[in-house]
C-alpha cells in the first residue's frame, strides 16, 4: 500500500501521521527545527522561506495553542496565513469537508493545516487535493497529531540528547488521545527501548501492546525509573460515567504528584501537551515544578512547525 | 418461447448434478434435462460451451434503496445489477424510508419490482413498527402482502421484552425472524472492529462481544419461543462457534455471511478506505478464517452480497462519517468462486451457498434445476476475468473494496421464468 504522505521521490508531501515515517525523516525535521530556534531571538523574527505562499489554517475543532503556534510559525516563514474556524461557518451550513477544501483551493491555497474531529480527515483531504498542495494534520479525531509528537521528541532530545537509552511513560487517556498514538510511533521510530503506557483499562485501546508498548495499570510501578513522564489531558466528559467514576478517584490513582514523580529517575522530565487540568491529571506542584518542561514544549512547537512547513513546501510535487 | 441450452456444464447441488447436459425450457419452466422432450422445437438455442449452467442465484440481502433512498440507487438500476450478477431472487431488508412496516408499502414494492420483469424480490417486513424496536408490526398482514420473513435490519432492538414477544408472535404463524446480531449499547458509535487497526487509526470500535452477546440473547429466546431464526451476516469467530453449538442442539437456526467478510479483514481498511466501512465491521483475520471454516463445514448456510449501493459523496467523508456498505450484487458470484478456489471447496458446494441453501432458508422450491420448476438460470464463464470499475457495474453503487481488481467468473446469460433477462458477450 502506497504511503499517502510521501511523493514518488520518497519526500514528505504531506504530514498526516508519524506512523510509517523513517527515522531519517523524523531526525531531519528535528534538525531543521533546531536551525529555526534562534529565529525567535532575532530582531526581525522572520525568514523568507515561504514568502508568497498562502497557508490556510483549517480548524474544524476549537484550538488556541496549536492554531496560534502554527500561525506564528507560518508568519515567521513569511507566508500569508489565513485562519478559518470552520466549525462556526461552512460546516453548520451543511457544506462537506471536501467542498470547503475545494473552495479554498480556488483561492490559491498552497498548504492546509487541518484539525478535524474525525479520524482520517487529513488523509481524506490529502487524497483529494491537487499535487502541488500540502496538507499538515494538526489533529484528526483520535488518530494522529504528528506535529505535537514531533515537538515532544524535540523537547526530549533537547533535555535528554539521546533516545536509545530512555524509558518513557505515557500516562492517562490513551484511548481517546491522538497525541499518545503519535508519540508512541515517534518514540519507537527514534529507538526508545522502553515505552510504557499507564492507565486504567477503560482508557486503553484494544491490543495497544501491538503498538510496541508495555502496559501498566499501577502508576507507581509504571513510573519507576523512567526518564520521561508524559501526561495526557483527561477531557471533562470522560471524568464521570462508564469510563471513570470521578475526577477525584482518577487523580488519586493516575494523577501526577511530587510523591509519585519521586519514583521516576531524579532527573526525569515531565511533559504535557496541554491544556492541563490541574488537580485532575497533574498536580500544580509538578506542573510548575523544576522537572516540568511544559512551557518549553510550547516554545519548541513553533520551531518544529516551521520545520515541517518549510520541508513540505520544499518538496517537489509528485 | 422454447429455449434449448446446449453444451453447458450443469451444476445443481440440490439434485447432485455436475455434468454436461443440455437443458430444455418451455412455458417458463424446465421441461427436460439431458434428452429433449418429444417434439421439442426450440425458438432459441443458447450455446453454453465452456459455461457453467446453474440455478439462478438467491441473494439473502440486497438493498434496492426504494422507497426513500432513490438518490443512492433505484429499483431499475439495482434490478439490472442483480440479473447482471446472475441473481434471480433477492431478499431485501426493510431498512427503506419509510421502513417496510405496512402492507401497502410491501405491495407497492412487489408491484414495482414485478413490473420490471427481472429478478424476483422477496421483501422482509419490519419486525417492529418504524423499526423503532417498541411495537411489533402486523406480521400476518405483511406476510399476506408478500413478506417472506421479519427483520429489524440494522436498527437497534434494545428491549428484550419486545424481542421476546416479537419472536413468540412470529412463531405463532411459523414466520422466520431475521436478525443481525448486535448489542445496541456495545455497538453505539463504533465504526470498526475493536482491535489492532481501530486502535492504530483511532476509530471508535465495536467489540466482538457486541455480536456474541446478541447471539446469546437470541438463542435463549429462540429456545423459549420456538421461533425459527435466521442470523444475518455473522462476523466473529465466537459467533460461528455459538451457531455451530445451537445447530447441534437442534435449534431451528440458520445463518449467512456477507461475501466481503469471507475475504477481507480489518487490515483492509488501510489508510481509512471508506469502501471498507461495512456493517458489521470487518474483523480480525482469525475471525475471517473462522467464517470461512464455518462456510466449509456447513455451520454457515449461505453467502449473501449484503448489497448496499452508496453514492460517491457519502463515501467521500472521513471514515466515521461515511455511509457504510459496499455494492455486491455483481461481485457475489466471482467472490464466491474466489473463496471456493482458495479454500479448495468443490464448485457445487460453493454454488449451493448461493442457490440450494438460501432456497431452503426461505422455504422456496426454486434454487435448483428440477423439471417442472420455473426456469431461473445463471450461465457463467468460470474462467473469464473482468475488471471491477465503475463502468463495468450496472448498480448505481460503485462503492467496493475491489475497485480496480480483476475477478474471475463472468455471468453471460440470466434467465428468470424462462425469459432471458440478461445477456452479454
Amino acid at each position: 500500500m502506497k504511503n499517502p504522505q510521501l511523493n514518488k521521490n520518497g519526500e514528505l508531501q504531506h504530514l498526516l501521521t508519524i506512523d510509517g515515517l523513517s527515522a531519517n525523516i523524523v531526525r531531519h525535521i528535528l534538525d531543521t527545527a533546531e536551525s529555526f530556534l534562534n529565529v525567535a531571538e532575532r530582531e526581525v523574527k522572520k525568514v523568507p522561506l515561504l514568502r508568497g505562499k498562502a497557508i490556510f489554517n483549517l480548524f474544524f475543532e476549537p484550538s488556541t495553542r496549536t492554531r496560534t503556534t502554527f500561525e506564528i510559525a507560518a508568519k515567521r516563514l513569511s507566508a500569508d496565513v489565513i485562519n478559518l474556524n470552520v466549525s462556526a461557518s461552512s460546516a453548520s451550513k451543511g457544506e462537506t469537508l471536501l467542498d470547503t477544501v475545494d473552495n479554498l483551493t480556488a483561492m490559491q491555497a498552497d498548504m492546509f493545516v487541518v484539525r478535524h474531529g474525525q479520524s482520517g480527515a487529513a488523509h481524506l483531504i490529502a487524497r483529494h487535493v491537487a499535487p502541488h498542495i500540502h496538507v499538515v494534520n494538526a489533529g484528526d479525531g483520535r488518530h494522529a497529531h504528528p506535529t505535537q509528537a514531533l515537538l515532544d521528541m524535540f523537547t526530549i532530545r533537547h533535555f535528554k540528547q539521546e533516545f536509545h537509552n530512555l524509558r518513557v511513560a505515557i500516562v492517562g487517556d490513551v484511548l481517546h488521545s491522538r497525541v499518545a498514538r503519535s508519540q508512541i510511533h515517534a518514540l519507537s521510530i527514534l529507538g526508545v527501548p522502553e515505552i510504557r503506557v499507564i492507565a486504567p483499562k477503560t482508557l486503553l485501546p484494544a491490543e495497544v501492546e501491538r503498538m510496541g508498548v508495555h502496559v501498566y495499570h499501577d502508576m507507581r510501578q509504571g513510573l519507576k525509573d523512567v526518564d520521561v513522564v508524559i501526561m495526557l489531558r483527561l477531557q471533562n466528559e470522560r471524568m464521570r460515567g462508564a469510563l471513570l467514576p470521578s475526577a477525584q478517584e482518577y487523580f488519586k490513582y493516575y494523577g501526577l504528584t511530587l510523591d509519585k514523580l519521586a519514583l521516576a529517575k531524579p532527573d526525569a522530565i515531565v511533559m504535557h501537551p496541554g491544556p492541563m487540568n490541574r488537580g485532575v491529571e497533574i498536580d500544580s506542584d509538578v506542573a510548575d515544578g523544576v522537572q516540568s518542561v511544559i512551557l518549553s514544549q510550547v516554545t519548541f512547537g513553533i520551531a518544529v512547525r516551521m520545520a515541517v512547513m518549510s520541508i513540505l513546501a520544499g518538496s517537489h510535487a509528485a | 418461447m422454447k429455449i434449448h441450452i446446449q453444451n453447458g456444464r450443469l451444476i445443481d447441488p440440490k439434485n447432485q448434478i455436475d455434468a454436461q447436459h443440455d437443458i430444455y425450457i418451455a412455458a417458463g419452466k424446465i421441461s427436460a434435462i439431458g434428452v429433449a422432450p418429444e417434439g421439442f422445437v426450440a425458438n432459441r438455442v443458447i450455446d453454453a460451451s465452456g459455461l457453467i449452467v446453474c440455478p439462478g442465484l438467491i441473494d439473502l440481502s440486497a438493498r434496492l434503496r426504494e422507497p426513500g433512498y432513490e438518490y443512492m440507487a433505484t429499483l431499475e438500476s439495482e434490478m439490472d445489477a442483480a440479473v447482471a450478477g446472475g441473481v434471480t431472487s433477492l431478499v431485501c431488508p426493510p431498512d427503506t424510508d419509510p421502513p417496510l412496516d405496512e402492507p401497502g408499502l410491501v405491495e407497492m414494492l412487489k408491484f414495482r419490482a414485478k413490473s420490471l420483469n427481472q429478478a424476483r424480490v422477496f421483501p422482509l417486513g419490519a419486525l417492529t413498527q418504524k423499526l423503532e424496536g417498541q411495537r411489533i408490526t402486523e406480521m400476518a398482514e405483511l406476510r399476506d402482502a408478500g413478506c417472506i420473513g421479519f427483520s429489524q435490519a440494522d436498527a437497534p432492538l434494545q428491549d428484550t421484552q419486545v424481542l421476546w414477544r416479537a419472536m413468540q408472535y412470529a412463531a405463532t404463524f411459523d414466520f422466520t425472524v431475521w436478525l443481525r446480531p448486535q448489542d445496541a449499547y456495545l455497538a453505539k458509535g463504533g465504526v470498526a472492529h475493536d482491535g489492532e487497526v481501530a486502535s492504530r487509526l483511532g476509530l471508535p470500535a465495536i467489540p466482538a462481544s457486541a455480536e456474541t452477546i446478541a447471539i446469546g440473547t437470541i438463542l435463549a429466546l429462540a429456545r423459549d419461543t420456538g421461533a425459527r431464526i435466521h442470523l444475518c451476516r455473522l462476523s466473529t469467530r465466537t459467533g460461528v462457534a455459538m451457531v455451530r453449538a445451537a445447530k447441534e442442539e437442534g435449534l431451528p437456526v440458520t445463518c449467512d455471511v456477507a461475501i466481503h467478510h469471507a475475504h477481507l479483514s480489518e487490515m483492509d481498511i488501510g489508510y481509512f478506505d471508506t469502501n471498507c466501512h461495512l456493517i458489521p465491521p470487518l474483523r480480525s483475520s482469525r475471525d475471517r478464517d473462522a467464517l470461512r471454516q464455518g462456510l466449509q463445514d456447513g455451520t454457515v448456510d449461505a453467502l449473501c452480497s449484503d448489497h448496499a449501493p452508496v453514492d460517491d459523496d457519502a463515501k467521500l467523508l472521513p471514515f466515521g462519517e461515511a455511509e457504510a456498505g459496499a455494492t455486491g450484487l455483481e461481485l457475489l458470484l466471482p467472490l464466491t468462486l474466489k473463496w471456493a478456489e482458495e479454500a479448495g471447496v468443490p464448485l457445487a458446494t460453493a454454488i449451493a451457498k448461493l442457490t440450494t441453501e438460501p432456497a431452503r432458508i426461505l422455504g422456496l422450491n426454486n434454487g435448483s434445476l428440477t423439471v417442472g420448476q420455473p426456469a431461473d438460470l445463471c450461465l457463467f464463464d468460470p474462467q473469464r476475468y473482468w475488471k471491477v470499475e465503475p463502468r463495468s457495474l450496472k448498480s448505481s453503487g460503485k462503492n467496493t473494496p475491489y475497485q480496480g481488481v480483476e475477478l474471475r467468473g463472468k455471468v453471460r446469460v440470466t434467465l428468470v421464468d424462462g425469459h432471458v433477462v440478461y445477456e452479454t458477450d
